[in-house]
Formats: structure tokens, sequence, C-alpha cells
């Protein structure tokens, strides 16, 4: 009879713990991080927002090779579906609610989820590599022979998104583009960390240790990561329809293959397997590109690509991986 | 009749180019299973030497040739020896950053030093005409690439099935660990391998240097058309890269003279149809 009361009692302290030690805090860590970066440079917020739909972006990047080990080199399809998708709507359709726009990019991106993990989840290894390269180039040159959905090599412009809210117009600053960035981010991350957290995260981060075992207990491994490719497009999804909406304008260069590769650049940077590595590597990789390449464009290429094989020999956790290791390091010696 | 033959001309060019390049990404991945996604980052190399020494010193073609190769093959033994030795085994999410690492670098330092520009190979005047078969003429270089493939697929088949050096090769791509166990220097075995890859590269950089032209970001954007070809193909097989090239060239060109407005669509739904039938490769052989 009190087995339930029990039961409920102890649930409801896990979940509030889940949410301070988890979400909220990457939450509250991201807003002031945003803040900061909202006062610090007012005149470069184009390049703010740019990075919170990329980190949109490696986010979701993390959920595949992250947390279920699966190498792909063709996620910016995701991305690129979800701009093209919000892009259209408001171009072609007239839809230009904000809010609506974003929700059509998460569902395109998740449906280019769907394409594309149903294409690349067929092989492993190098073949499955190839396979992500493959869908990459072939949505891009879809979209560059369907030219009048999307414009081709010209790209789609002519997409005015209304005020968020009908109150918060968007401004020649790009303002109110941040904040609602800002917003969208934390609100994703929230939502993935609990999704990291729960049961199915679980699963899929017993698929990327041993895929056989975790076949063995009688789940599908390949439906499990289905659903990862599908959730990890609507993320995409949603960065791409919010650099839409904050640049007015997609070009093909969101389903590039060069894009890909940065991305699992930006991820290995930060660290892969923690949403708090993806962040870290965008904003590292972002705010280096921008002040490098505008004294050198080629600079900027020997610095990121000697960065990486350091980062592969010596810190191959990533620069928060490699912090947290340092931390837990140093912590054990005192105690 | 015209179109179909200068079709099959020009794919049967490009095919041979295509080979000459990454039939020694084939056996290195073969043999050390490494994703190299640099090894068009030693063609580029190779094509900003031979382009060097050819066009701003006027040393002659032959002679550009000779220095791209060694040259290339010069810069890539320590790279062999400090980065990609601490590949072997890696995951392949590990290789592919490491290599497209190093295809950054290479992009970066190849620019800085000899200026971002396109670069031309001049071709001596033996080269430049065209060769009349009777019937039909077609431009020299192009049978003379063509005949370069030929000639490399003769001497690798040479090399493999038939020198002690290859014995000890095709023992080490089947069990390195048992060929070392029997005494082969399984280290020595790659490091030649490598290198005898990495001047193959060198080599179709330069000699398909018309085809596919050398520019500035040339490591980036073919960086993934061999690394295709050799997944079509089966990795460490000749015959097998021999054939990806072949149908690959086929696809591309036909596609690049029929729908010019679809780009590498045909290309890329081709290689998704043949890698999800053949996850191995055409003739590539099941991992024990």
């Amino acid at each position: 009879m009190t087995a339930p009361v029990e039961h409920s009692a102890t649930v409801s302290p896990p979940v509030i713990r889940r949410l301070i030690d988890g979400g909220l805090i990457g939450a509250l860590a991201i807003a002031v991080i945003g803040a900061a970066g909202y006062y610090l440079f007012p005149n470069n917020l184009a390049l703010l927002t740019r990075m919170t739909a990329m980190a949109l972006l490696v986010l979701s990047l993390d959920l595949v090779t992250g947390y279920c080990g699966v190498a792909t080199l063709g996620h910016a399809a995701l991305f690129g579906a979800g701009a093209y998708g919000a892009g259209i709507a408001a171009a072609h359709f007239g839809i230009s609610e904000p809010l609506t726009m974003t929700l059509i990019g998460a569902v395109a991106g998740a449906v280019a989820g769907l394409v594309a993990g149903f294409v690349i989840l067929r092989a492993h290894g190098l073949a499955q590599l190839v396979l992500s390269i493959a869908v990459i180039h072939l949505f891009h040159e879809a979209a560059n022979k369907a030219s009048r959905w999307t414009g081709g090599s010209d790209g789609l412009s002519g997409i005015m998104p209304n005020a968020v809210f009908g109150l918060f117009e968007f401004d020649l600053w790009g303002q109110t583009a941040y904040i609602y960035g800002l917003a969208l981010l934390i609100l994703v991350f929230v939502a993935l960390k609990i999704l990291v957290r729960s049961p199915f995260g679980m699963l899929a981060r017993g698929v990327r240790e041993d895929p056989v075992r975790v076949g063995a207990m009688g789940v599908s491994v390949h439906s499990v990561l289905l659903r990862v490719y599908v959730i990890s497009g609507a993320v995409a999804g949603i960065g791409g329809a919010l650099s839409a909406i904050s640049t007015q304008v997609v070009g093909l260069d969101s389903l590039s293959f060069t894009l890909s590769a940065e991305a699992l650049v930006m991820l290995v940077l930060g660290g892969t397997g923690s949403l708090y590595g993806a962040l870290i590597g965008t904003i590292v990789f972002m705010f280096f590109e921008d002040t490098l390449s505008a004294i050198n464009p080629f600079h900027w290429l020997t610095i990121i690509g000697a960065l990486l094989v350091m980062v592969v020999l010596f810190a191959p956790k990533g620069l928060y991986g490699s912090a947290v290791a340092l931390v837990g390091r140093f912590r054990r010696r005192q105690a | 009749m015209q179109t179909v033959f200068s079709i099959a001309v020009d794919a049967l060019a490009y095919g041979m180019v295509l080979f000459v390049i990454s039939i020694g990404l084939s056996v290195t991945m073969g043999l050390m299973r490494v994703v190299n996604l640099a090894h068009g980052a030693f063609a580029m190399i190779a094509g900003y030497l031979a382009s060097y020494a050819a066009r701003d010193l006027g040393l002659g073609y032959a002679a550009g040739i000779l220095i791209a190769v060694v040259g290339t093959v010069i810069i890539a033994i320590p790279l062999e020896r400090f980065l990609y030795r601490r590949l072997y085994g890696a995951t392949e999410l590990t290789q592919v950053l490491m290599t497209i690492g190093i295809t950054f670098c290479v992009i970066g330092i190849a620019n800085f030093i000899f200026g971002p520009t396109l670069k031309t190979i001049p071709l001596p005047p033996a080269l430049q005409g065209s060769v009349d078969l009777g019937f039909r003429s077609i431009a020299a270089h192009r049978v003379f690439a063509i005949v370069c493939g030929l000639v490399v697929a003769l001497a690798l088949w040479f090399l493999i099935e038939r020198t002690a050096f290859g014995i000890r090769l095709r023992a080490a791509v089947d069990n390195a660990a048992m060929a070392a166990a029997l005494g082969v220097r399984t280290e020595v075995v790659y490091a030649v391998s490598f290198a005898v890859a990495i001047g193959l590269a060198a080599l179709g950089g330069v000699v398909g240097a018309e085809l596919l032209p050398v520019e500035p970001y040339y490591a980036l954007r073919y960086m993934v058309t061999f690394l295709v070809v050799v997944s079509v193909g089966g990795a460490g097989s000749i015959p097998g890269a021999l054939l990806a090239c072949l149908v690959l060239g086929a696809i591309d060109t036909t596609g690049r003279y029929l729908a010019p407005e679809y780009g590498e669509f045909f290309f890329y739904l081709a290689v998704i149809v043949i890698v999800t039938l053949f996850p191995r490769g055409l003739l590539g052989r099941s991992k024990q």
C-alpha cells in the first residue's frame, strides 16, 4: 500500500538534482556568456548569432558522433535541410512567423536526418564515412539543381521574418536575432541534457561502447541509431532555421562538405561525448577563425590544421575533456 | 559517334589519372588501415613543386615530374615516421581528424610559400599536339595519362605479385602480427609502401594536372574523390581500384557531358548504390 508513495518520494529529488547539476547550470552558463558577448561585442552580433547556429549544428553532431560513435562527414545535410526548409517556407509560401519557421526547420531537419540516417547507418567504418560524404554531396547537387525552389548558386533570398511574438522586430544590428538564437540554444541545450541522461540516452551510449552487447540485450541497435539521427536532425534543423532567419538568406554553403568537416573539427576541438565540449569547441574555433582569417585565410588553415593534429596527439578528449581530466587529477591529489 | 568517342577518351584519361593517384591510397589503406584524407595533399605538393620547377625555373616537364616525385616523398617520410605511425590501429574518427589537420596545414603552408594562384605546368611540345589514330585524333597528353596509368598498373602488379618485397607486403596486409612473428620487418614494409604510395600520388598529381587543375584548394576539393575511389574499389585491391576508377570516371565524365547542370549528382548516387551493395568495395576482401 505504501509502495507508490515511497516511489514518488524517492523519484522527485533526483529529478530536481538532475536539473540543477545538469541542464540548469549549463543554461545559466550559456545565458551569462551570451550576455557577456552581447555587451563586449555589440558591433559583432552577426558573428555571435552565426556562432549560436553553428553551436546547434555541433550539438546535433555530438549526439550522433559523440554519444553513438557514428563518424560522419555529412552532417551539414541536416543543417542545410533546416535552413532551406525555413527559407522556402518564408520565401515561397509567405510563412514568416519566426517560431513557425523554426518549427518547419526542425521538421525538415528531422526528415533529412531520417533519410541520411537510413543511408549512412547501412554500413560501418570506412564505408559509412564514404556514404556520409556521398549524402552531403547529393543534397548539395540536388539543392543546386532545384534552383527554382532554392535559388541555386545565387542563394535563396527574400526571407523576411516577422517580429518575434509580434513584439520584437528583427533589427539592423541583429539584437533580436541574437537574443532569439540564444533563447533557442538554451532551450535545446536543456532538452538535450535531459535526453542524454534519460534511459534512452544511456542506451545510445551503450551502442557506442558495445553494439553487439546492446543487441544481445534485445534492443535493435539500428533503430536506436535511427531515432538519434532524427532527433539530431531536428536540432541541426533548428540551427539551420536560425541561420536562415538571422541572415535572411540561405546559400549552398549550408549544404557543403566543408561545413560538415568544420563542424566535426569544432566538436573534436571541444571534446566529443559532452554537450559542453561541443559548445566550447564552437566558440574557440569560430572566434579564432574570425580573428585569423581576417589577417590571412591560409594562416588560419595552417593553424587550425596544426591545432587539430595537436589535439588528436596530445588531448584526444578535446579541450573540455582534458580540462575535466586535469581538474579531476588535481582534486585527487589534494584529497 | 563523335560524342561517344570523346566521352570514352576523356573518361579513360580521367579514370587513369584517378587510378594513378588513388592506387597508392588503396595500398596503404589495405595495409595500414589508415583513412588518409591527406593523400590529395601530397598530389597537390607535387603539383606545386612541378609547376615551380617547370614554369618558374624553366627546367622542363620531365625534370619537373622527377623533382615533384622525389621532393614529395622526401616531405612525406618524416610525416609517416612521426604522425602516421601513431594512427595505425586508431579509430576512423581519429584518423580522419589527424589527416584533415595535415591537409589544412599543407594547403596553408603551400599557398604561403608559392602564393595562392592556379599553378600551371607547361607541357612539352611533344604532348601539346594531338595523336592521329587514322580515323580520329585525340589530345596527346590524354594518351600520355592513359599510358602512365597502364604502366603504373603493370609495374605495381609486378612489384606485388612477382618480387620478394611483394610477398612481404601481401603477408603484412593479410596478417601483420603473424608476418612480424615470421621475421618480416613490418615497419619497413609500411614505410616503403607509404613512400611508393606518395610517389604515385605525386606522379598522378603532375600528370593529371590538365584534368584536375592544381589550384589552392586542390587537396580539399579532391580529398573526397580519392577516398571514394578506394572505398568503391575495395581497399588494398589493385584490380578493384582500376575497376572503380574506370566505372566512376565513366559515370562522372558522361554526367558532365550529357547533364552538366546536375554536377556530381550521378557520381555520388552511383557511390551510394555501390557502397550499399558492396560494403567492402567491388573487389575488396572481407576482413578477418
